[in-house]
């Protein structure tokens, strides 16, 4: 079974939705006891990073997702999702989980290309440059791109862990992946048939090292 | 880079198309889930739906609808038309789509946009607006006036003081629908759309008068646009979503080509 965290952040049912279709089965659940059963797990979100730590701490789940990492089962962080990993969110000056070192920063306002100034939020479809052969992101040709929809974005101290970079106006870390955690900023569930791929593949993943 | 969405818009009333829409065979179609599983394969970036239904009593219908339209395409869509309470946004959210819409109402009752935009995000929340070219004013000083139910009423609201403070409000975007070139396929109301796109920090979707691809490439350069809504000129077949984004592809603007 697969775990989905529900933790107030947005509509968590499209996750679900999308590993039904895939013949998935999989349960949204708030409660760590529920959650721990999983033989892997998806921390989603759509949101504010201030309020979703506070929803987390108030179900303990700020103690139980950094042990479910460690412990070795899959886990795939989804936009908020993975901003909360870690150390800091510049958004609502927010202390996060502190999984990955590095801090989740606001795009500058003054972003352009082509001389045309970049609006905020980053809405829409773009182009991961993928940097290996993970094993999530197999299958998945150059063309392929993903919906974005954030204001945001994760900046890994270790540049190794990033292994998709994105660019809107500046290149950003938009899949990261160490050991048995993936996490991406956009979303999977609703990219159509590419990001499915990454779903099921999630679902089959062991938990192992890229190449 | 991002690329600019191509937006198939589907009308429901009473949980089916208000037009037939014509598909492979020449099939008529009437079910909304067929219709947006067709232009989910096709490759369109976003499906936008506006619910006509006049009794509220038939709002479940359209509840259903979502629902089983977001257990067959797993891109983006939006629902606009009834909205009128948190509450309202609340039950199309949870049926499965991303972001809602609101048109008449948000003018009628600004502070809807920003209860929106704290209970679900701004990103939740489209502002729809209906848009008249006018005489300059005082009251209208863009030359541009919001009308609401269907064009029919006018607000003496100014379109792009509107747009500025719906964005203050917390929208998260815009869809910008010129009346005058809403239906005429002659194409979309450039100075309006470049007017809006260029003085708002959240994207603008333009609606209202596409006929041609050449209409979509105009609006998406010249108009500044960051998406482009169509109708008819899909409905009917006289181009696919692939086709339109082939084309302007061809023409140096960037859109999503694999799905």
């Amino acid at each position: 079974m697969i775990g989905i965290i529900d933790y107030q952040a947005g509509n968590l049912t499209s996750v679900a939705r999308a590993l039904r279709y895939l013949g998935m089965p999989c349960r949204v659940s708030d409660d760590p006891n529920v959650l721990k059963k999983a033989n892997r797990i998806i921390f989603p979100g759509v949101g504010a990073a201030g309020e979703a730590m506070a929803n987390l701490r108030q179900k303990q789940l700020d103690l139980w997702i950094p042990e479910w990492v460690g412990e070795g089962k899959p886990v795939l962080g989804i936009c908020l999702g993975t901003q909360v990993i870690f150390e800091y969110s510049e958004e609502n000056d927010t202390k996060c989980l502190g999984i990955i070192p590095g801090a989740v920063k606001r795009f500058p306002n003054n972003l352009q290309e082509d001389c045309m100034p970049l609006k905020i939020p980053h809405m829409g479809w773009n182009h991961v440059a993928f940097q290996n052969d993970h094993p999530v992101f197999r299958d998945i040709t150059d063309e392929a791109q993903f919906y974005f929809v954030h204001s945001y974005y994760p900046a890994p101290t270790d540049d190794r862990l990033v292994i998709g970079w994105t660019d809107y106006g500046q290149l950003f870390c938009s899949a990261l992946a160490r050991r048995n955690l993936v996490a991406v900023q956009f979303h999977p569930e609703k990219s159509g048939r590419p990001g499915l791929q990454i779903l099921a593949n999630f679902c089959r993943w062991g938990g192992e090292d890229a190449e | 880079m991002l690329s600019k969405r191509i937006i198939p818009c589907l009308d429901v009333r009473d949980g089916k198309l208000t037009k037939g829409i014509k598909f492979k065979g020449n099939i008529d179609i009437g079910d909304p889930v067929e219709a947006a599983r067709e232009y989910y394969e096709q490759g369109a970036d976003e499906i936008v739906f506006y619910d006509i239904t006049a009794s509220s009593d038939e709002r479940d219908i359209m509840i259903d609808v979502v629902t089983r339209v977001a257990e067959t395409i797993f891109i983006p869509f939006s629902v606009g038309g009834g909205i009128r309470t948190v509450e309202d946004m609340r039950r199309v959210i949870l049926a499965g789509a991303e972001k809602i819409s609101i048109n008449s109402e948000a003018v009628k009752n600004p502070p809807l946009i920003s209860e929106g935009a704290k209970a679900f995000g701004s990103q939740c929340v489209v502002l729809g607006m209906d848009v008249k070219k006018v005489e300059a004013s005082v009251k209208t000083p863009s030359g541009y006036e919001m009308v609401i139910h269907g064009g029919r009423v006018f607000t003496g609201v100014d379109a792009l003081w509107w747009a500025k403070e719906a964005e203050n409000l917390g929208a998260g975007e815009i869809c910008l629908n010129s009346i005058d070139a809403d239906g005429t396929q002659d194409g979309y109301e450039i100075t309006l759309t470049h007017l809006i796109s260029t003085n708002v920090n959240i994207p603008v979707i333009a609606s209202g008068g596409a006929g041609k691809p050449e209409h979509l490439r105009d609006v998406l350069t010249r108009g500044t646009a960051d998406a482009a809504l169509i109708a008819s000129m899909v409905h009917y077949r006289h181009y696919t979503i692939s086709e339109i984004k082939k084309y302007l592809q061809g023409s140096g603007i960037r859109t999503r080509m694999t799905w």
